[in-house]
């Protein structure tokens, strides 16, 4: 396949950037697109020019580093991740364009890559059960309910990859929060601190300058792991039930 | 010894709702709520056009003395009205804020465009402010009679059927109902989800009611212009 | 043995191993060792090089003891650590199954799929610990997978007869590991760790034979620094990607590992490296990386490839008779569920015979024709949907309906920084934790382990075995970045970086990494011989001497430069293969992963040399390209006694 690549160019976060042309060729429709890209920095490199700087590591679509728009698209046409994204989904002599996450809580740091840090300070805010090594009763004093087993495996799987704010027109972090808060709060483990969590971690995702929910339902659309739209639903009950509580003490 | 991480002091209520999007969505999705029932009763009320200027005027009269005689004269009215004025404000400046927010955390467009939410999702913010200049001139049209030459105080069927037989008065009323109806559709579903009504099974009930009253509510307001236009009200 | 490109020094032996009956070796450990008082935690640094399970827990756990831990990771996030990738689940000895099963057993079965090349006191911790792991990622809200009662459910894995393995659908890695993400970052927010995200640790700080510090350097902006503590936890992970093609992820390195290697760790059995047998195949010379799809497959897979070479018919054109389902064959006890590293070998046989199947003919059917047959589809799909979905997303191939191709990838390395019982390295201060050692596993390691021993490592014991360093070792001295050991460090990592840059050659990082990485398939991979080993030991320092001619690195050292990263971990590379190559060369006997050409069975299995190489080799560095000197740790079994494994 020969493609043309319009990919976004930005030397630091403080930069200018702007969009390039690039043309590759010899592309096979069995690459993931990250190693279409890969083939196409072996080229700039050769060529003495910088190649394009993107996330990317486990490519297996797991670990979430991989982050880019793809055709307007967050991690391109099909659900799931960038690395996992073929070259087959696209067809010979097509032009792509690859921008990086756009949301002010996300800066840009190279090109495609970005600052996703804000993520890690709204689970720092409350996205945990605070057990420390050795306090824990054996495993088996408290049985939880299967369906909220699977309820809270549904919402563990979120891979903190961004595409649900990328996606957004709000740049909103809501579905990332609300399945870490659905994930604990379900759990009989995570009870303790279940109004904490939902009101501190609101508070941070706030704080950290993402946008609010107008329900567009496009993170959910985006998400790879399908954490389902209903979660934010979920989160706001919870964060009205902990302000009622809060109110009573 | 494990350190601790949490703090106890917090802001208080009011302060948590205001200071928070997830708050002041709420405030949203309440004050809509209140607006979606008082149309609900407005559109009640304007069906009685069609059985006469008597039972329209005496409709009109009724909302004067409702609450009688408990309540002196025009205090139901007042109430709903200091209600309602409270609901549109809170819902408008929490709207204006959140937007404000919102533009800000997405700065910067994607160069590669493309729509993908529904159009009445798209179409909250612009079908807002229509809402809102709508709602002055109403008031200004049929409450205080301020921009309606010949108002007549006191005889709402008569202001009713000359407003609807100007050109522009059609025009604004049809479309400010039209955004109404888009404006209900996504709302009364997102508030749903704001309140944390919304689960998985919910949704398509949800969905299923927030196009009902979008259309019941906008097919009712509608027919009275076209009452008027197709002389079945004259 | 005739090798003479090393030299034999004096024997290791592990000071901190406790004697006494084998039950009671962890607790009187535990009570010997020194511990700190808790308000003279606070002073004391701790620096954990690694978030992944291991180095997560070590650094939340420490913490929460009092300890200032300052903690790095190249990536983003701590959340994104390779070990967020393991799939099938982690073994614990729990018996909730009451199917017999018991630390001992636990114990026993490790020692034996080690195939007897792992420290029996070691191995017996992990099984003791194991237990309590389960109850601390369950009380940290790890969703488990979990029965209709709402007890926790348990699968057999990995050909072991118990119900031992607890797991979280197939992410089980990424659930413990965001456990131990959750646990660190609550740490972050109280102030208790500070974090450095993108900084990569490029070289060790050593002050009077202590580890002092480290070199890192700033992945954004380039900026080289140096950091302090008493101590330093290497919790980097393995060196899979020496290969390149592996199931590690892009980035996982072994520049951690080999600096501090460098720098006076011994480096131990680094030739025990596992293969994995069902991966996804290659489809072509662009591929970057390898997928792993759970062994469970091969429960109900049927594993063949055509009778006659060069078969290019699609396999549904290709006759039962005409089809070898070789390991059924060849194995007919065990047959398709065979240890991962002979099935490994016996697909690399058939298709070294010419026999393989797929592009380039490096690739076997896993057909699951039979069960569908069998079971019906639906029970298939229930029991592997994920798995076919993922097969095909990659592929475009749907396994219902046409077999899958597999083979075999490097998967994880068993060898390591040696360390003590106290997983403390040869240099005072440098502890190692996680696949970054090379303790628990032996020579082969078991099928949802290494979840196990990560987390035992960065949970339970170091943060009990570093007290006892820290106690013994209170830094008066400050040392700062004007310390000459410090200075010195920095300036040979700045000229490491600036020569990187300056050569301005005409090969690219990857050309070189996947150079390395086939030879190192070929001659150090599933079945090495004297005569490989020996060319790989001839070829690697031309290569090392054409890297630094001919590569080509743009840009320059002060921005965000991921080739710069690259060059300089394959520089690494480059000299740990010519370790691996050589401890391969000169362990002549096959065991557990390692599997010597010459020394096999009749059966052609692995036939092991007990008495020659009943030892642990740690390598001492001497220099670059200079001959290594080796210490061997003999090990001693009192309570799993050596046996030849046997399948047939």
């Amino acid at each position: 396949m020969r493609l043309t690549l319009r990919v976004w160019r930005q030397k630091n976060t403080d930069a200018p950037g702007a969009m390039a042309t690039y043309e590759v060729d010899g592309i096979s429709k069995d690459m993931s697109f990250l190693e279409m890209l890969d083939t196409l920095n072996e080229k700039l490199i050769l060529e003495g020019e910088d190649p394009v700087a993107f996330d990317h590591d486990c490519r297996e679509g797991i670990c979430g580093a991989c982050s880019m728009v793809i055709n307007g698209d967050a991690h391109g046409p099909e659900r799931t991740t960038t690395c996992q994204l073929h070259m087959r989904s696209f067809a010979d002599g097509d032009t792509i364009d690859v921008e990086p996450w756009r949301a002010t809580a996300f800066p840009v740091v190279r090109d495609l890559v970005v600052d996703r840090s804000a993520f890690d300070r709204i689970i720092g805010a409350g996205g945990y059960i605070s057990v420390p090594t050795g306090a824990a009763p054996e495993a088996h004093a408290t049985p939880v309910p299967k369906a909220d087993a699977d309820y809270a495996f549904e919402h563990a799987e979120c891979i903190g990859c961004g595409a649900c704010v990328a996606a957004c027109p709000n740049g909103s972090a809501m579905l990332f929060t609300s399945a870490k808060i659905n994930h604990l709060n379900v759990l009989p483990q995570g009870a303790p601190e279940r109004e904490s969590r939902v009101l501190d971690m609101v508070a941070t995702m706030d704080a950290e300058g993402f946008g609010g929910c107008t329900l567009t339902g496009e993170c959910a659309t985006a998400c790879p792991k399908g954490i389902p739209l209903p979660s934010i639903a979920a989160m706001n009950k919870e964060w009205l039930r902990a302000t009622r509580k809060a109110g009573k003490r | 010894m494990a350190l601790a991480t949490r703090t106890d002091r917090r802001p208080s209520i009011a302060r948590t709702f205001w200071g928070s999007t997830v708050g002041k969505k709420t405030v949203m999705a309440a004050t809509g709520l209140i607006m979606i029932a008082y149309l609900a009763v407005h559109a009640l009320g304007n069906a009685k056009i069609f059985f006469g200027a008597g039972d329209f005027n005496d409709y009109g009269h009724w909302l004067r003395v409702m609450g009688a005689p408990v309540l002196h004269r025009e205090w139901g009215l007042w109430t709903a009205r200091v209600v309602l004025s409270a609901s549109v404000i809170l819902h408008g400046v929490s709207a204006y804020q959140l937007s404000r927010r919102d533009l800000k955390a997405r700065a910067t467009a994607y160069v590669h465009k493309r729509r993908r939410a529904s159009y009445a999702t798209r179409t909250m913010r612009w079908g807002g402010i229509i809402l809102a200049l709508f709602i002055v001139w109403h008031i200004l049209d049929l409450t205080t009679g301020t921009v309606h030459p010949g108002f007549q105080e006191g005889h709402p069927y008569q202001n009713v059927v000359d407003t609807f037989s100007t050109w522009y008065g059609n025009v604004i009323y049809i479309v400010a109902m039209l955004a109404l109806g888009l404006h209900i559709r996504h709302g009364f579903w997102s508030a749903a989800q704001t309140l944390g009504v919304g689960n998985a099974t919910r949704d398509r009930v949800l969905k299923a009611v927030a196009n009902v009253l979008a259309v019941l509510l906008t097919a009712t307001f509608i027919s009275v212009p076209v009452g008027v236009m197709t002389g079945v009200v004259s | 043995m005739t090798y003479t490109d090393y030299a034999t020094g004096e024997p290791l032996v592990d000071t901190k191993a406790p004697e006494g009956p084998i039950a009671e070796r962890w607790d009187r450990r535990r009570f010997e060792a020194k511990l700190v008082n808790p308000a003279n935690r606070r002073k004391q640094t701790v620096i954990v090089v690694g978030t992944g399970l291991a180095g997560g827990a070590a650094g939340a756990t420490l913490a929460e003891q009092g300890y200032h831990v300052v903690q790095f990771c190249y990536q983003d996030s701590p959340r994104r650590a390779h070990s967020i990738a393991a799939q099938g689940g982690i073994n614990a000895a729990k018996n909730y199954r009451n199917d017999g099963d018991s630390i001992h057993r636990l114990f026993y079965d490790t020692v034996k799929g080690g195939d007897f090349r792992a420290r029996e006191s070691n191995v017996h911790r992990l099984a003791q610990v194991s237990v309590e792991i389960i109850d601390q990622c369950v009380a940290q809200g790890v969703p488990f997978a979990r029965e209709y009662g709402g007890l926790l459910d348990t699968r057999s894995f990995g050909g072991v007869q118990v119900s031992r393995t607890f797991y979280a659908r197939g992410q089980t890695g990424q659930q413990l590991l965001l456990g131990a993400y959750q646990a660190l970052s609550r740490q972050v927010a109280a102030g208790n760790i500070e974090l450095h995200p993108r900084t990569e640790m490029l070289d060790l700080v050593v002050v009077d034979g202590k580890a002092r510090g480290i070199v890192a350097r700033d992945l954004i902006t380039g900026r080289i620094d140096t950091y302090f503590a008493d101590a330093v936890v290497l919790a980097s992970g393995g060196y899979g990607n020496v290969f390149y093609l592996s199931t590690n992820a892009k980035n996982s390195n072994a520049t951690a590992a080999w600096r501090a290697h460098r720098r006076g760790a011994h480096f131990a059995n680094p030739c025990f490296t596992q293969i994995h047998p069902t991966c996804i195949p290659r489809s072509g010379d662009h591929q970057s990386k390898l997928t792993l799809m759970s062994e469970s497959l091969r429960n109900d897979g049927r594993i063949w490839v055509p009778r006659a070479q060069g078969d290019t018919r699609p396999p549904a054109e290709i006759p039962e008779d005409e089809r070898d389902y070789y390991l059924e064959r060849i194995y007919p006890s065990f047959g398709n569920l065979v240890p991962r590293d002979i099935a490994s070998r016996a697909a690399k046989n058939v298709c070294d015979e010419g026999r393989g199947v797929g592009p380039g003919g490096q690739g076997v059917y896993l057909d699951f024709a039979d069960a569908i047959a069998r079971l019906g589809r639906k029970a298939v799909e229930a029991k592997y949907g994920n798995l076919f979905d993922m097969y095909e997303r990659i592929t475009a191939e749907n396994p219902y309906e046409v077999p899958m191709r597999i083979y075999p990838a490097i998967h994880y390395t068993m060898g390591g920084l040696w360390v003590d019982y106290d997983l403390q390295t040869t240099v005072p201060g440098l502890f190692a934790v996680g696949e970054a050692n090379f303790s628990d596993h032996g020579a082969n390691r078991l099928g949802a382990s290494a979840l196990m021993q990560g987390l035992a490592d960065g949970y339970f014991v170091l943060p009990s075995t570093i007290n006892d360093y820290l106690a013994r070792h209170p830094h008066r001295d400050e040392v700062d970045a004007s310390h000459p050991a410090a200075v010195a460090a920095v300036a040979e990592t700045t000229g490491r970086l600036e020569r990187l840059l300056a050569v301005d050659g005409d090969r690219t990082p990857d050309s070189f990494h996947k150079e390395i990485g086939e030879l190192m398939w070929e001659y150090c991979g599933m079945a090495r011989t004297e005569e490989g080993l020996r060319k790989a030991l001839e070829t690697i320092p031309q290569i090392r001497e054409e890297f630094w001619r001919r590569i080509k690195v743009p840009g320059t050292g002060e921005e965000f430069n991921q080739s710069l990263e690259k060059a300089n971990r394959v520089v690494d590379y480059l000299e740990l293969a010519e370790l691996m190559c050589l401890d391969a060369l000169h362990r002549s006997e096959s065991c557990g992963g390692h599997f010597r050409e010459e020394s096999q069975t009749e059966g052609g299995e692995a036939a092991r040399k007990d008495e020659e190489f009943s030892y642990a080799a740690a390598w001492e560095f001497t220099g670059t390209g200079d001959a290594p000197v080796l210490h061997k740790e003999d090990l001693v079994f009192e309570y799993v006694h050596p046996t030849q494994r046997s399948y047939a």
